[in-house]
Formats: C-alpha cells, structure tokens, sequence
C-alpha cells in the first residue's frame, strides 16, 4: 500500500472505537481489557491462534454477543448497550462473508443475493433483477444466477457469498476467515475483491485471519490476539520485524514460546507440567 | 450415586425447554404478518412438506382401512353384524385413527426433515449469516414451516380418511362381497359430521402445531454439529410421537 494512503486513513476518525473490554464465557475470560481503534477505509485484521477470541471481538463489533466490561463504539454509536431491534436495523451497515459462505442452500444464487435487497428495501422487481445482476458480474460470475449452492465451488460460492455481503453497499464488511481451504487462484481472486471494493466504496473491512502470509499482502493494520489480550499491533510490515516474544512466536509459527501449547481449564489447581 | 444437583437438572432441564419453547412459539407468533412473501412462503413451504408427504399418507391410509375392515369383518361376523363393517371403520377412523396416524407419519416423514434442514443451516452458519444481514431467522426460516405443519396435517388427515375408506371400499365390497348399499347408508347414518369429522380435525391441528413446533424449536436449538443435528431430529420423533399420544387422550375426554 502506498505511503501517502496509509498517511490519508490515518488522519480518518476511529470507525469503531473499543474500550476496555473484557468478555468471557462462563469462568473463563475470552478478551481482558482490549483497546481498540478502527479507522475508516482501513483494512484490519484479527489474527491469533485457534480459540484466542478472534472471532468473539467480530460478533462484539456486530452486536451478536455484548461484553460484560467496556464499550463498543461503531459509526459514534453505542453498540454494547443498543437494545435489540435498534441493533438489527443498525446491523444493515454490515456485510458479513463468513467461513464457507453460508449461502442459503435452499434459495438459487440470484436469490441468496436478493434476500437483503427484499428484506430490507421496496425496490421493484426489475431493479433488484438489475442490481443482483451487476453484483454477480461484479464477482466475475455473470450467467450463475439459477444455480444452487450445492453447484458451486468453494472458490465461486465464496465470490456468490461476497456480491450478497455488499449488495446493500454497507460501510463495514466483516471477514471470517474468508480464504479458508480455497486454492490459490480463488484465494488471489477474493483477495482482489475485498481490496478493490474497499477502496473503490470506502469500506472500512475487518478480517479475522489465521494466515500471516495472506494477510500481509492485503491488510493495513493488524491486531494479533494471544491469552485474552492484544499481543501486538501495526502495520503486518512493524509486525514481521517485531522484538515481542509473543508477535514473533506467531508470526514465525513457532512451537516455543509465550503462548502456551498446553490448555489450561478454569480454576484447574494445577498442570501436567507445572 | 447422583449428585444432587444433577438430579435437580433432570427435573429441571424439561420444564426449563417446555418454557423455551413456549417463548419460541410466542416470538413467531408476534412475527405474523400476512404479507404477499410471508404467505408466498408458508405456501412454499406446505408444498414441501405437505404435498410430499402425500404418497406416505395415501399408501398408508388406503392400508389402514384395508387392515381395519378385515379384523372388524372377522370380529363381526361372529355375532352375524358384519354389516356393520363400514360404521366401526369410519367411527375408529375418523376420531381416532385418522388424526393419530396421520401425526405419527408426519412427525417421521416431515417433522424429522425440518428438524434436520433447520439444525444443518445452524451448522452451516445460515442462521448467523441471516441475524448478521438484520434478518430475522425466526421470522424467516421457523415460522413458514410451522404454519405450513400446521395447515398440511389437518389436510392430510382428511385424505387419510379418505383413502382409509377406499381400501374398506376395495376389502370389503371388492373382496369379501358385502352389500355395497349397506355399507354407505350405514356409514352416511351413522357417522355424524359435527361429532366425528369435525372432532378429529380440531385434533389433527393440535396434532400439526404439536409436531412443528417441536420440529423448528429442536433444529433451531440443536447443537451445530453432526451429533448435535442427529439427536435433535431424533428428538423431534420421539417427543411429537409421545406428545400426540397423551394429547390424544386429553382432547378425546373433552370431545367425547
């Protein structure tokens, strides 16, 4: 990314702004005083190891779960504290591509991404034929509109998931884990997508990640989150060359190191190898 | 030996899932719209559950009358009342059978479907997919089928009867050579709309928000996962198949 754009989302005021949160799950603390603040237009990402609370912070921010500590904050509103049918209109400003894509396996393409436009918008019939039409051919996948989803593949039920996420135009895309298992051609092609239409729209998009490869060629800023806390945080480039034990642990996939390979229950009195 | 709390979580485990269903049933309720896409799916949907669950019925009523005719003619003809044949068939179905088994086929047939296609979209991330694009998924995906379930049973229970008194047509008429006469006026005089029909379609619709209820709350509430899927659906069997049975008894006392 150029040196003048990242100055440019810099300067742009925090589209999500976290603080102090801490969340957890019965005993167990998931996030423990987290800080966060997400510029518009900027792409971020959530990267840690498997259970580390990544996905947790994706469905704070969306308001599926609220923290028992702390706020957050999206577009200047109070997410943490919205009561339910006020977060569910707010939730239009989202467009969510989830692992696999959860397309509806009951509906044909051109519906799976006419579902939001028929929910949420009175527009006729031959405008929302139209706009499904310019977002299939947006993915690079005109003429599939009457397949099922069980007649694609991995890499174009992904791209038929991503033309649904942003066929409302909303302000922030959520990502979860949204290269899992494709090849490397599909992996290069959603990657694309989710640049272009970031810039191209003003998106502000948040990806939760484990690959460290494919995140450096495509984010602006990351967060890389180990034991309930943010282990570390900048650019992917700071990140690759950071001194801290943990960031260094990650990013190298190293075995050694700060975060722990044993599980360690609740209240457990003692480990095997304590 | 049982820890105490574990026993009080077998009391209380049940009574705490009739309570969140019950919530469940009051939150589809509230959804209830009559709008052109709300109707356009439950009409969608009772084709797919209903209208496929037609050859099961049919194949099996047409059976059950069959069966029936031929114990009632055996028992019957002891006492030399064998023309009585078409009065106990239609009284036994009509209130009895006819809703029952029309139930018990419907819960393993279109109850365990929905259960399983509602479970596997929560497994698949539909459901989330559908909460994250301010959809409601209750609303959406729980309350066409439930309405659906309840339109198709009453339906399909007026088949079953219908294809039941065939196969004693084709039995005891076709085969064992009974008056053709008798048989009709004895069932068009002894068999009364109000008491007899009319009875066993209020509990047929008892019997189908019953059983999709049950359906669309275990495959909502199922664990997302291939185990969690397979004992809801299960589940969904086994409790339709119980509660239609101890409903059956309590609204057979009122009706009667």
């Amino acid at each position: 990314m150029e040196d003048s754009e990242t100055s440019r989302i810099d300067t742009e005021p925090p589209v999500i702004r976290i603080r102090d949160l801490v969340f957890r799950r019965g005993r167990r603390i998931i996030l423990d005083g987290i800080n966060m603040d997400i510029r518009r237009g900027s792409i971020v990402a959530f990267m840690g190891p498997s259970g580390a609370g990544k996905t947790t912070i994706l469905r704070l921010i969306s308001g599926q779960l609220r923290p028992d500590e702390g706020t957050v904050e999206v577009n200047g509103r109070l997410i943490s504290s919205m009561p339910d049918r006020e977060l569910r209109e707010f939730r239009r400003h989202f467009g969510v591509l989830l692992q696999d894509g959860a397309l509806f396996t009951d509906l044909t393409v051109f519906e799976n991404i006419a579902t939001p436009l028929r929910e949420h918008t009175d527009l006729p019939e031959p405008l929302i034929r139209r706009l499904v039409m310019t977002k299939l051919s947006a993915v690079g996948l005109g003429g599939i509109e009457e397949r099922m989803p069980h007649e694609l593949s991995g890499g174009m039920a992904r791209r038929v998931a991503f033309a649904r996420a942003v066929v409302l135009d909303p302000d922030i895309m959520l990502y979860d884990e949204p290269m899992t298992g494709l090849d490397p051609i599909a992996v290069s092609t959603i990657r694309t997508l989710m640049r272009d239409t970031n810039d191209a729209l003003g998106l502000t998009s948040l990806v939760v990640t484990h690959n460290v490869t494919q995140m450096s060629q495509l984010v602006d800023y990351c967060y890389i989150i180990a034991s309930a806390k943010i282990a570390g945080e900048g650019p992917p480039a700071n990140l690759s060359v950071s001194e801290d034990p943990g960031v260094e642990q990650f990013m190298n996939g190293k075995v050694e190191g700060p975060i722990p390979f044993h599980y360690q229950p609740p209240g457990a009195p003692w480990g095997l190898l304590d | 030996m049982q820890q105490p709390n574990q026993f009080l979580e077998k009391i209380t485990g049940p009574v705490t899932q009739a309570g969140q269903c019950l919530i469940f049933l009051f939150r589809m309720l509230a959804g209830v719209r009559f709008s052109a896409t709300q109707i356009l799916a439950v009409l969608q949907q009772t084709y797919l559950i209903g209208a496929r669950s037609l050859v099961i019925i049919m194949i099996c009523g047409f059976f059950v009358g069959m069966v029936l005719s031929l114990q009632a003619i055996n028992a019957l003809e002891q006492f030399g009342a064998s023309d009585q044949v078409s009065l106990l068939v239609g009284k036994s179905l009509f209130r009895e059978l006819g809703p029952v088994l029309t139930a018990l086929l419907f819960a393993g047939r279109a109850g365990t479907s929905i259960t399983a296609e509602i479970g596997l979209m929560k497994a698949t991330n539909q459901i989330e997919a559908m909460e994250l694009m301010a959809i409601d998924p209750i609303q959406r995906i729980a309350l066409p089928r439930f309405a659906a379930g309840v339109l198709s049973v009453p339906l399909l229970t007026a088949l079953f009867n219908a294809l039941a008194i065939l196969g004693s047509v084709v039995f005891s008429i076709g085969v064992m050579d009974l008056d053709s006469g008798i048989f009709w006026s004895k069932l068009q005089t002894g068999i009364y709309f109000e008491k007899d029909f009319i009875g066993g379609m209020w509990k047929s619709l008892v019997f189908g928000g019953t059983i999709s209820l049950i359906a669309v709350y275990f495959g909502y509430s199922a664990r997302p996962t291939g185990s969690g899927v397979g004992t809801a659906t299960t589940n969904t069997v086994v409790l339709s198949s119980v509660l239609v049975l101890i409903f059956d008894f309590i609204m057979t006392s009122f009706l009667t």
